[in-house]
């Protein structure tokens, strides 16, 4: 069998989240290629050659690929498609994008956000936020899979695979990119940082977002938010955690002022060690934490940042 | 301009969903049922473009058996001029949905369609991007701001390092994040005139499409709970059983 992954990255660096996709691929089994389209993306290519267990790298370098645009993207992927039985991408918001777009051109099934292997055609999801896990067969003779990277771990980086370039441009010329507003950040991506630290409603407002700085400082920690803390407007929307915002599963995860609803607990429950702060004892977040405390985050909070 | 916004009912989501003894599936009788958070925001939008004048009518979907009518009659108490129910008793895979929303677009020709980014069942994330892959329109995903400017919409989306905006000719598709508006509520009055407002029932067989699922549904289970850990009294104590129990930090 033969497996094509499409590679996330942003043109300069290779995402973690590819090595967790590759991972999800060896189970499937096969001979497994990366596409990596993009713009001026040499690096990347470089580094894809060195993702352990696949064959080859397959690099589209153009324009046209430059902001992974849906309408081009998949196409590329379409035209490449009959070589491979599976097709697999990240479940970020790239992958969410395109990759439907690839299933339909093909005329199959998408498996969305799948957690674990069974077999070659069968996957496990969450559905209904996580308050049910799905096993799914598809029966189409190509899948589209779209992994939910917190499930699997990143493959090595020690490999050497061959790169071929492909000079296919598809253009569709309906879509066009106009301008990005990323959110600068020194600390790591909240996808791929160890530890993270949220806060919810309790942080009653977006400036006392700061007492989690001096902590993510010492802890290398990624900072997130609630949806009820993102709704209220404390923080930006790309920090939610939860199921409708980012998937995480650090080895530590410390949930202040957040009280734990279905959404969130959807977003963050697969942490290996969780730590509630919060003030309501009856708040749901201190059942699927580890450890607890009852205290006032705004007293709470300079105290652990000072005693780290 | 027409818009077409395809709506889903769905467990409301208020409600925790319960899995079946047999784990053959998720357990809906007698359940609250509503229309999709994210398809009311697209019905949202699409009223909110019409009050704005750039929409002339707003036609929404929906497909199922006839207990969706009552989510289409919220969508036109909403809003909405007149509804199309597309009848069926199956339950079908996105792909499907999107073959038989091909056919209303060809039917209806709208030049702009609203979806929801993903239902809150089955989680997907695939119609509206299916439907554009189906009709070749261009696509604006998980949209927190559209702005109509001549032939072209402009769309901001919620990415993952933050927001990217991107400019569609029309036709396209939109799909709706949280973010996108806050929708109202129907008045009495507007509900009462929903009642009156054309609702079109077309049997899924009519369109000779084949349906065939595409995807078994081997299980259900529910998922692994978590015990609750311990409660602690100070920080120094977290401190402490993060170091030496859980090792998580140095």
């Amino acid at each position: 069998m033969s497996i094509l992954v499409i590679a996330e990255h942003d043109n300069t660096s290779l995402k973690a989240d590819t090595l967790k996709t590759v991972s999800a691929a060896q189970k499937i089994g096969g001979d497994i290629t990366l596409l990596v389209a993009g713009f001026n993306c040499q690096e990347v290519v470089n580094a894809a050659a060195n993702v352990n267990s696949i064959c080859k790298v397959i690099a589209c370098d153009n324009q046209a690929y430059e902001h992974q645009l849906a309408e081009n993207i998949s196409s590329l992927v379409v035209e490449l498609a009959t070589d491979y039985e599976h097709i697999l991408a990240a479940a970020l918001t790239t992958g969410k994008n395109f990759m439907p777009r690839v299933a339909a051109l093909l005329d199959v099934a998408q498996i969305s956000d799948i957690i674990e292997v069974v077999n070659s055609n069968t996957f496990v999801r969450p559905i209904y936020a996580g308050n049910a896990i799905a096993t799914v067969q598809s029966l189409d003779n190509k899948k589209v899979i779209t992994v939910r990277t917190t499930g699997f771990n990143a493959t090595e980086t020690d490999g050497s695979a061959e790169i071929m370039s492909l000079d296919i441009i598809t253009d569709a010329g309906i879509s066009s990119h106009i301008s990005d507003e990323l959110t600068e950040s020194e600390r790591p991506d909240l996808g791929a940082a160890g530890v993270v630290i949220s806060g919810g409603r309790g942080m009653q407002n977006g400036d006392n977002f700061q007492l989690l700085d001096g902590i993510a400082d010492k802890l290398g920690a990624a900072i997130g938010a609630s949806r009820a803390a993102v709704d209220a407007g404390f923080v930006p929307n790309d920090m939610q955690v939860g199921q409708t915002g980012k998937i995480v599963a650090p080895d530590l995860y410390i949930a202040v002022g957040i009280s734990g609803a279905i959404q969130h607990l959807a977003g963050m429950k697969d942490s290996k060690v969780i730590v509630a702060i919060n003030k309501d004892p009856e708040a749901p977040i201190f059942q699927v934490a580890d450890y607890g405390v009852v205290a006032d985050l705004f007293e709470a909070l300079p105290e652990l940042e000072s005693k780290l | 301009m027409k818009v077409l916004v395809p709506i889903k009912r769905v467990i409301d989501y208020n409600v925790k969903v319960r899995v079946k003894p047999d784990n053959s599936d998720v357990d809906l009788a007698n359940t609250k049922m509503a229309i999709n958070p994210f398809c009311e925001i697209a019905v949202e939008e699409a009223v909110r473009l019409k009050e704005a004048g750039t929409v002339s009518e707003i036609i929404v979907v929906s497909i199922g058996d006839k207990s969706c009518q009552e989510q289409l009659r919220t969508a036109l108490a909403l809003g909405a001029d007149r509804a199309i129910q597309i009848d069926t008793d199956q339950s079908l895979d996105a792909l499907n949905i999107a073959k038989l929303l091909q056919k209303i677009v060809e039917e209806e020709q709208p030049q702009l369609i609203i979806l929801g980014k993903q239902s809150i069942d089955s989680d997907n994330n695939q119609t509206g991007q299916m439907l554009a892959a189906l009709t070749g329109m261009a696509q604006g995903t998980f949209a927190s701001e559209v702005k109509v400017e001549g032939d072209k919409i402009h769309v901001t989306r919620e990415v993952d390092g933050g927001l990217q905006t991107l400019v569609l000719k029309l036709p396209a598709i939109v799909t709706t994040d949280l973010r996108l508006n806050e929708p109202r509520y129907a008045s009495l009055p507007n509900i009462m005139k929903a009642k009156r407002k054309p609702l079109v029932i077309k049997p899924a067989s009519d369109f000779s499409i084949n349906l065939t699922a595409r995807t078994k549904l081997l299980k259900v289970t529910p998922p692994a709970q978590r015990q609750a850990g311990i409660m602690l009294d100070t920080i120094d104590e977290l401190i402490e059983k993060l170091k030496n129990e859980a090792k998580v930090i140095s």
